[in-house]
């Protein structure tokens, strides 16, 4: 036993660690003010309610609350991103995983250039991407149409079937190379000798990816899950510019994030947009809450 | 780590991305031959991924009547990609230039706090067992789960309130927080940074702060390039919140700008410039691009530690 | 050991607890900047129009939020004639985007500009909250006459004044001759003619509409305002809303049908699928406000030559039009210099500023400038020479008479898509999709403290 394990054991550790707390607290207290106050001011307006012409805050307690959960148009926009997650998420994460394990394998020519490239969409600001996209989906002058005339089939990406699969793909472009690359340097990590241990005991690729890199990847896999589950919940961004083209489609309320902005910004029901984006996040936070223990539960 | 990553570490074996992360090999049986299939299948994802920036690229050599006559991945009737350029940099007074030096100032300001911030939280919560810090991250998590749209407003009240709206402060507070390179900076430091190390530097009397400053600091070196890199991208692409926050033109970073020209198509007043914020679309991405470029090196062992960490 | 780690947290408690409590004291302060104040003007100080002269005089700095793209050499001039005063030109945005951050510089209780363009169909939703200044107070009030009955009835709000209309937007109906040349279309007159003239062109040729309309709420308000609806009307607190009355009953019975028979393209309008539309002949009329000339010149290159204007069709032949857009300047009560600022209006709107606005190509709210001969019979070589002004000042005099907005049209509009949006798309009636508007409209108004249909 060291001398140095000795004299934390006689009580400098805990004044220590503390110390610990003043490395944290710079991000903290911007945390606080950026993130924290606003919530709590959220808070405190989901309990009122004021009329946007007259003034006159009154106190409703959860009377919001109970509206939320009541409202049509909240839960159709919450059972959407729902659905969206289920579908996006794991083909989006599946592309980034088999991109990072083909980079990764040494299988690949000009491998480099692939994650450079792979990255790219990653780099495109989100609503550049969108306008591009846009374009393209476009039957009267865009992509699609050239296709339609082309191959004679009738794609109609922003129609009312597809528009929620076209929105996908654009998600899907714009994070596959972000979360390639999160998988890919967690790949980095896995020591030489393992492999050649495995490849010695006779393991092929596909055993050498299922029992070495995969188990590697379990917790770059856990927290990637849930930034995109949260990000999907969050749908905002492209809905948006899109619904300019497609008004009738995608409604005020096509995301409960939209939904949030709308009340506000269009209809100035502050109070509501908060409780609306509250009832949002705590659903948020609780699927990710779980999928994080059952993440962690099977990396044992 | 996972038990075997932990095993190989203590009989000193070195990481692939401490080797150096070479990814050239001869081939022998740890290293396969190249395989036309896959490199074949990756090349198919390649052009999805390629096809909209080609279409951009081409757009940026179209004239704004030539945008709306030709069909996307054709060329138009002129060469126009320099007149594009140059309009874009002289319009109105150049304010584009104006835009991309205020979004340089957001991004050097913004992320290079967001990664000091990053590290030193991240390096408090992995090496210093202080009761809390497991609430601390989750707490973190649990506030990016609300939708920050929602938060405008009150964020916006607040800024308002502090006389912060309309400024830069506005756009650089909010962009110094990033969960994200939290999350990586105490996966990194918990890896890299030995606690022997601080161990032994704490018997020679140095204090906490020198101890991350000098010790610390350098083995953290590329996890924080990775932070970095990743807070550059989110503050250049930075959107919604100076949407909000900003009035003032000239203080609008391109993201804002660009937008604000697409939008001046619609209505009474149409003056649309769609050739312009095509240009401007590539001009902003350009800078990003070069940036990895350079940075390639660094991303082989950056994160080079700590996949799994529960 | 234990002391230290409770000194910790309560020094973290103590800040978490002063952040929260500041945010608290700010909501509470900042929270509800725009509700106060009355809709008919305030009779407090006791200003006049020398007021406004003497402001002019002493000079000062104002903060002016347009979008027009005539404001940088209005600017100009003004400062050029009056060089103590240094006026901020500012291009928040376009339309909504303007409106969001005017709004929110409004609830926040500083931030605003001193003057802000605001559309006509947007002016209650500033002026009821009072986050407007009265213009009558400054005498503007007796500048009635030099205006269109139908753009000076768009500036009140109850009885306040709450700017002068710098625009006026009469509808025309814009027609491409050569498309109707080629598949030989008589230019129709009335709503008859227009519908059969639909019929014949997308049968003769699929690829082509008569016009589109995706559901645009600004369009369906003025064609209901042309079929003599008045389905909005309010009296201070007390709203109503039909969407089934006689007017808004007449126009259905003509466009439902063409919706459902999908004779109205559904390209969005302002895309740029919209612009090369109008370009190729796609679209084969367009029913705009008069406005739209610039519009073509600025952004349909490939158009030209092709269009020409004419009288938009009625539903008895008799000439009847609907005003659609249009705007004004107007000045916030956050202002800290209301009197330079309502000069500054009064110039730009009812002085040398009206020069430069139509320059570049505005259509003119005044009856002098609607007037002036050498503005009616100027040749346009866009629209093949023919002097548009000719017929768009013809249709400005028979604008039909007594309509209103709702107090929350901004509002309206946008929940258009989400309700009556979906009849569009289903290319179905009309009037269940109004119908569903209605509803909508009606629980947002209680809510918000009107008595809608009560």
């Amino acid at each position: 036993m060291s001398a140095v394990q000795m004299t934390s054991r006689r009580g400098w550790g805990s004044n220590r660690d503390l110390r610990g707390w003043s490395f944290v607290a710079p991000f903290l207290a911007v945390f606080a003010l950026v993130f924290l106050a606003p919530i709590v001011y959220a808070l405190y307006l989901s309990l009122y309610r004021e009329q946007a012409f007259f003034g006159g805050k009154t106190f409703v307690g959860i009377d919001n609350y109970v509206d939320v959960f009541t409202d049509g148009k909240f839960w159709d926009g919450a059972l959407r991103v729902l659905l969206f997650l289920l579908v996006q998420v794991p083909i989006m994460l599946g592309l980034a995983l088999t991109a990072a394990l083909a980079i990764d394998s040494g299988r690949l020519s000009g491998a480099r250039m692939f994650r450079l490239v792979i990255f790219l969409p990653y780099a495109v600001p989100g609503v550049v991407a969108v306008l591009m996209w846009g374009y393209m989906y476009g039957t009267s002058f865009g992509l699609a149409g050239d296709l339609n005339d082309l191959l004679g089939t009738a794609l109609r990406p922003l129609g009312g079937d597809w528009i929620l699969a076209s929105i996908g793909n654009i998600v899907t472009w714009e994070f596959v190379g972000y979360n390639m690359l999160i998988f890919y340097s967690a790949l980095r990590t896995v020591p030489e000798d393992l492999y050649e241990a495995a490849a010695l005991d006779g393991a092929g690729p596909l055993r050498t990816v299922l029992s070495i890199k995969i188990p590697a990847l379990r917790g770059a896999i856990v927290i990637a899950t849930i930034f995109s589950i949260i990000g999907s919940f969050q749908l905002f961004n492209e809905p948006n510019i899109l619904r300019n083209l497609v008004p009738n489609v995608i409604n005020t309320n096509y995301t409960p994030n939209m939904y949030a902005y709308n009340l506000s910004f269009g209809g100035q029901q502050y109070n509501y947009s908060a409780t609306v984006a509250i009832v949002m996040g705590l659903l948020t936070a609780v699927i990710a809450y779980v999928v994080q223990l059952r993440g962690s539960r099977e990396a044992l | 780590m996972t038990v075997s990553a932990q095993k190989a570490a203590d009989r000193g074996n070195r990481t692939r991305a401490q080797a150096g992360g070479r990814t050239t090999r001869t081939t022998s049986p740890l290293r396969p031959g190249r395989s036309r299939l896959l490199t074949g299948l990756m090349v198919l994802y390649l052009v999805y991924t390629l096809i909209p920036l080609v279409w951009l690229v081409i757009s940026t050599t179209k004239t704004q009547p030539d945008l709306l006559s030709t069909p996307g991945l054709a060329p138009g009737h002129s060469f126009a990609l320099f007149a594009n350029i140059k309009e874009t940099l002289t319009y109105r007074d150049g304010i584009f230039l104006r835009w991309f030096a205020n979004t340089l100032l957001y991004v050097v300001v913004g992320a290079g706090g967001a990664t000091l911030l990053a590290t030193a939280a991240g390096y408090g919560l992995a090496k210093y067992k202080f009761p809390g810090r497991r609430a601390v991250f989750a707490v973190v998590l649990g506030a990016t789960a609300i939708p920050p749209t929602a938060l405008a407003v009150p964020t916006f009240l607040m800024f308002s309130g502090m006389g912060l709206t309309n400024t830069v402060w506005a756009i650089i507070v909010p962009s110094l927080v990033s969960p994200f390179g939290l999350y990586l900076m105490w996966v990194y430091a918990a890896e890299a940074v030995p606690q022997e190390l601080l161990e032994a530097a704490r018997i020679d009397g140095a204090s906490e702060f020198r101890i991350f400053w000098t010790v610390a600091l350098r083995l953290l070196a590329p996890g924080i390039v990775t932070v970095l890199l990743f807070a550059v991208v989110s503050t250049w692409n930075n959107y919604f919140l100076p949407l909000i926050m900003l009035s003032k033109p000239n203080l609008y970073p391109l993201t804002v700008g660009l937008t604000q020209w697409s939008n001046q198509a619609h209505g009474a007043g149409a003056d649309p410039v769609y050739n312009l914020v095509v240009t401007g679309a590539l001009l902003t991405i350009i800078p990003l691009i070069v940036v990895f470029f350079l940075l390639q090196r660094f991303w082989q062992s950056g994160l080079s530690a700590g996949s799994v960490k529960q | 050991m234990k002391i230290g780690h409770r000194r910790r947290f309560r020094r973290v408690g103590l800040i978490l607890a002063a952040l929260t409590a500041s945010t608290l004291v700010l909501a509470g302060c900042g929270g509800s900047g725009g509700g106060n104040g009355s809709a008919s003007g305030d009779g407090g100080d006791k200003a006049s129009p020398q007021a406004l002269d003497a402001a002019l005089k002493k000079g000062g700095k104002i903060i002016y939020w347009t979008w027009t793209p005539s404001a940088e050499a209005q600017v100009k001039a003004f400062m050029d004639e009056y060089p103590n005063v240094k006026v901020d030109l500012v291009n928040a945005g376009t339309g909504n985007d303007h409106y969001t951050k005017l709004q929110n510089a409004i609830k926040a209780g500083s931030g605003a500009p001193d003057v802000a363009q605001i559309e006509y169909q947007a002016l209650p939703q500033y002026a009821l909250p009072g986050a407007l200044v009265d213009l009558r107070k400054y005498g503007l009030d007796s500048l009635e006459s030099d205006y269109t009955p139908s753009t000076w009835r768009a500036v009140h709000v109850g009885d306040g004044l709450y700017g002068l209309p710098q625009d006026s937007g009469p509808m025309a109906m814009f027609y491409n001759k050569e498309v109707f040349d080629k598949y030989k279309l008589e230019v129709p007159k009335t709503w008859d003619e227009y519908t059969a003239t639909a019929k014949k062109l997308h049968a003769a040729d699929p690829t082509k509409w008569i016009t589109n309309d995706s559901g645009d709420p600004g369009f369906t308000t003025s064609m209901i305002w042309q079929a003599g609806g008045k389905p909005f009307t309010t009296d201070g607190k007390k709203v109503t809303i039909n969407l089934g009355d006689a007017g808004t009953k007449k126009w259905t019975s003509v466009w439902s049908p063409l919706v459902e028979q999908g004779l109205v393209s559904q390209i969005p309008g302002w895309s740029d699928e919209w612009f090369k539309g109008l370009g190729d002949g796609t679209i084969a009329t367009m029913i705009y406000g008069a406005w739209m000339p610039g519009v073509f010149e600025s952004s349909v290159p490939e158009g030209a030559g092709k269009w020409r204007v004419a009288p938009m069709p009625t539903y008895d032949g008799q000439p009847a039009t609907a005003e659609n857009g249009g705007s004004t300047e107007s000045v916030l009560k956050q202002s800290k210099n209301p009197a330079l600022a309502a000069a500054f209006v009064r110039w730009l709107n009812n002085g040398n500023g009206i020069k430069p606005f139509l320059e570049k190509g505005g259509f003119p709210a005044t009856v002098k400038d609607l007037n002036d001969p050498a503005f009616i019979n100027k040749k346009d070589p866009y629209f093949g020479d023919q002097a548009v002004n000719q017929v768009l000042v013809g249709t400005a005099s028979t604008v039909v008479p007594g309509w209103s907005y709702l107090p929350f049209e901004l509002y309206a509009n946008t929940i258009y898509g989400d309700t009556a949006g979906k009849a569009y798309q289903a290319k179905s009636d009309l009037n269940a999709g109004l119908q569903a508007w209605q509803d909508a409209l009606v629980k947002y108004g209680n809510e918000q403290g009107f008595e809608v249909n009560k």
